[in-house]
């Protein structure tokens, strides 16, 4: 049989049962039983980290191609008051990155490595940044709907088990809750604006409706990973749990807006307390995560010729840095 | 220069574009000499504030997206700040002066308008215009006009982080590999022609008196910080003679036609729309 080789960091990652593992994994166990939290110098089973860091660098390669379609308004926002709000908001996204790169460095994967994990394909991002933003209301609708999507997910997330995830969520959702609503006001406004507006803002939602549920992953039954993350008290809630109480939220929202859902089987069930609507197109998810999607290509080239059209200025900054340390020694 | 945060600033001290917008809705209004030198004053910013937006998701590190996202947010503010008050010699909005004027009726000069080119000629860029801008808003804050040296005041500890910005870059680049030393030279050399124009005098500067400051008088200080500067990152001051230009009279350069089609395009599409 062939035996699959290993990387120096899987090896890492496999680490041989021996007594202290067992006294590790005891006082591991114990921390979850308790609900408490696992910190970077804790013994944690290699699974845990493996998970968290594929996790927690989804996330942050998410909050980076997802500046991509919001960046590319930046230029044409219709208002300088916008253009402000909106320059903010993506250099937000910006500093969520980097916090969770910061918390996926803890589990012993750095920057360089999980960049490399992103620009080689290995390493997804969340789908949703693979549709395009076609006109000034997608910027609203991405704040309503995408940024709201995110903060029904994430804010479970800031009791995550694992310390310095759960830390960096309490501020990317503090600040994505201020991005939702700058998404809401954006709709707000074209909603009581001209016909055109009301017409763009209207078409945005329709657009990123079904993706924006899409956020939360598949339904429960084809979701084999979630029942682990939630023993290990990563994940609190179901995909379909958070999904049906993110259509709940939104159903309320958009008649404040003055628009609609483009689903008409939305509604409210009593006897299970939950929010029904329309089935999904899940092939089109799947699609989409496999490469498919309308900006796919796009967003990767845009990450890619970033990153290369850099190295010069890193390796400029590495290397004077170096010298530096070098004249402080001599000295 | 002080590692201060260029975001924090105190909300009691800081002057915003509301705060001007609602000065100016209370019956401030201003003269036109006063109006034509604030429209400079905010087209340089609005202008290298749309270069820089550009960079947001491009830049060489994601420290280096939120650096120049921050600096051309700076700049944005204070360009909204500036064409508030320039607006109300005419009765005009921020955005009236930014999205409906044609290239003729803009004020800013030749350097903001340059294309970013690569990081290299960027914080070239960057390293002429806040050496400038920090000379010109220390002057400013001692204005005549009390709105633009308030306006300056809160301006000037913003700069202050962006001439410190762009100094550690131009040493960093110009004492770090054979290549980022090529770079920024080149980058140098590529905005120099344009360093002349920020230093000319003209009559709207006389006229003014002690609202303005007199550009010709801040050559020397800027030469001299330079000279320090380049000498430290090992660079050679640029051998490049100025070229003719002629922002402040609205005679552009090809670039800005390209910068303000893209800006105004949205806006220009749903005339008497609110945002």
């Amino acid at each position: 049989m062939a035996t699959k080789t290993q990387s120096p960091r899987d090896a890492q990652l496999q680490p041989v049962p021996s007594a202290e593992d067992e006294a590790g994994q005891a006082y591991f166990d114990k921390i979850i039983a308790e609900d408490s939290r696992i910190e970077p110098a804790d013994w944690m089973p290699a699974g845990y980290r493996k998970t968290l860091t594929r996790q927690i660098s989804q996330h942050a390669h998410s909050e980076i191609i997802g500046m991509q379609p919001e960046a590319n308004f930046i230029t044409r926002a219709p208002s300088l008051k916008r253009k402000a709000i909106l320059m903010a908001k993506v250099q937000d996204e910006a500093g969520h990155g980097l916090y969770l790169y910061s918390a996926a460095e803890t589990l012993g994967t750095p920057r360089d490595e999980l960049f490399d994990q992103l620009l080689s394909g290995k390493a997804k991002y969340s789908s949703i940044f693979n549709y395009p933003a076609l006109t000034w209301a997608d910027m609203g609708a991405i704040g309503w709907l995408v940024d709201g999507a995110a903060i029904v997910n994430q804010v479970p997330l800031c009791r995550a088990s694992y310390g310095p995830y759960g830390r960096a969520m309490v501020r990317v959702c503090k600040e994505e809750s201020f991005h939702q609503r700058q998404g809401f006001e954006i709709l707000l406004e074209l909603a009581s604006g001209t016909p055109a507006q009301k017409q763009m803002a209207q078409d945005a939602v329709n657009r990123f409706y079904a993706p924006a549920l899409m956020m939360f992953g598949p339904n429960d039954d084809e979701s084999p990973n979630s029942q682990q993350s939630m023993r290990w008290n990563i994940k609190r809630f179901s995909n379909d749990e958070l999904r049906q109480r993110f259509v709940g939220m939104i159903q309320e929202q958009v008649r404040v807006l003055g628009l609609t859902l483009p689903d008409d089987e939305i509604r409210f069930n009593e006897e299970t307390g939950k929010w029904e609507y329309g089935e999904l197109d899940w092939n089109e998810f799947y699609e989409v995560l496999k490469g498919r999607g309308p900006c796919n290509a796009q967003r990767m080239e845009r990450r890619r010729e970033a990153h290369e059209n850099g190295a010069w200025v890193r390796e400029a900054a590495a290397a004077y840095a170096a010298k530096k340390a070098q004249k402080a020694q001599v000295a | 220069m002080s590692g201060e945060s260029a975001t924090r600033i105190t909300p009691g001290n800081a002057l915003r574009p509301e705060d001007v917008a609602e000065r100016v809705a209370g019956g401030v209004q201003v003269g036109e000499d006063v109006g034509e030198y604030a429209l400079r004053l905010g087209d340089d910013a609005l202008i290298l504030a749309q270069r820089l937006g550009w960079w947001i998701s491009r830049a060489p590190e994601l420290e280096e997206d939120v650096a120049l996202g921050n600096i051309a947010l700076d700049l944005l503010g204070h360009a909204r700040s500036f064409l508030t008050y320039a607006g109300s010699a005419w009765g005009k909005t921020e955005d009236d002066l930014a999205y409906w004027r044609g290239e003729s009726e803009f004020r800013s000069c030749f350097l903001v308008e340059q294309p970013n080119g690569d990081f290299g000629k960027t914080i070239a860029r960057q390293l002429v215009f806040s050496i400038f801008q920090h000379e010109l808003y220390s002057r400013l804050v001692d204005s005549a006009d009390e709105t633009i040296a308030a306006i300056s005041a809160k301006a000037l500890k913003e700069v202050d982080y962006h001439r410190d910005h762009a100094i550690q870059w131009t040493i960093r680049l110009g004492d770090g590999t054979e290549e980022s030393k090529r770079r920024i030279q080149a980058g140098l050399e590529s905005v120099w022609p344009y360093v002349a124009e920020l230093f000319q005098d003209d009559e709207l500067i006389e006229r003014l008196g002690g609202v303005a400051a007199h550009p010709s008088e801040m050559r020397a200080p800027f030469d001299a910080l330079m000279a320090q500067v380049l000498d430290e990152a090992g660079l050679e001051l640029p051998d490049v003679q100025p070229a003719m230009t002629g922002g402040r009279g609205g005679k552009h350069s090809e670039h800005l036609g390209y910068i303000l089609a893209e800006m105004q395009v949205i806006a220009r599409e749903h005339p008497g729309a609110t945002w």
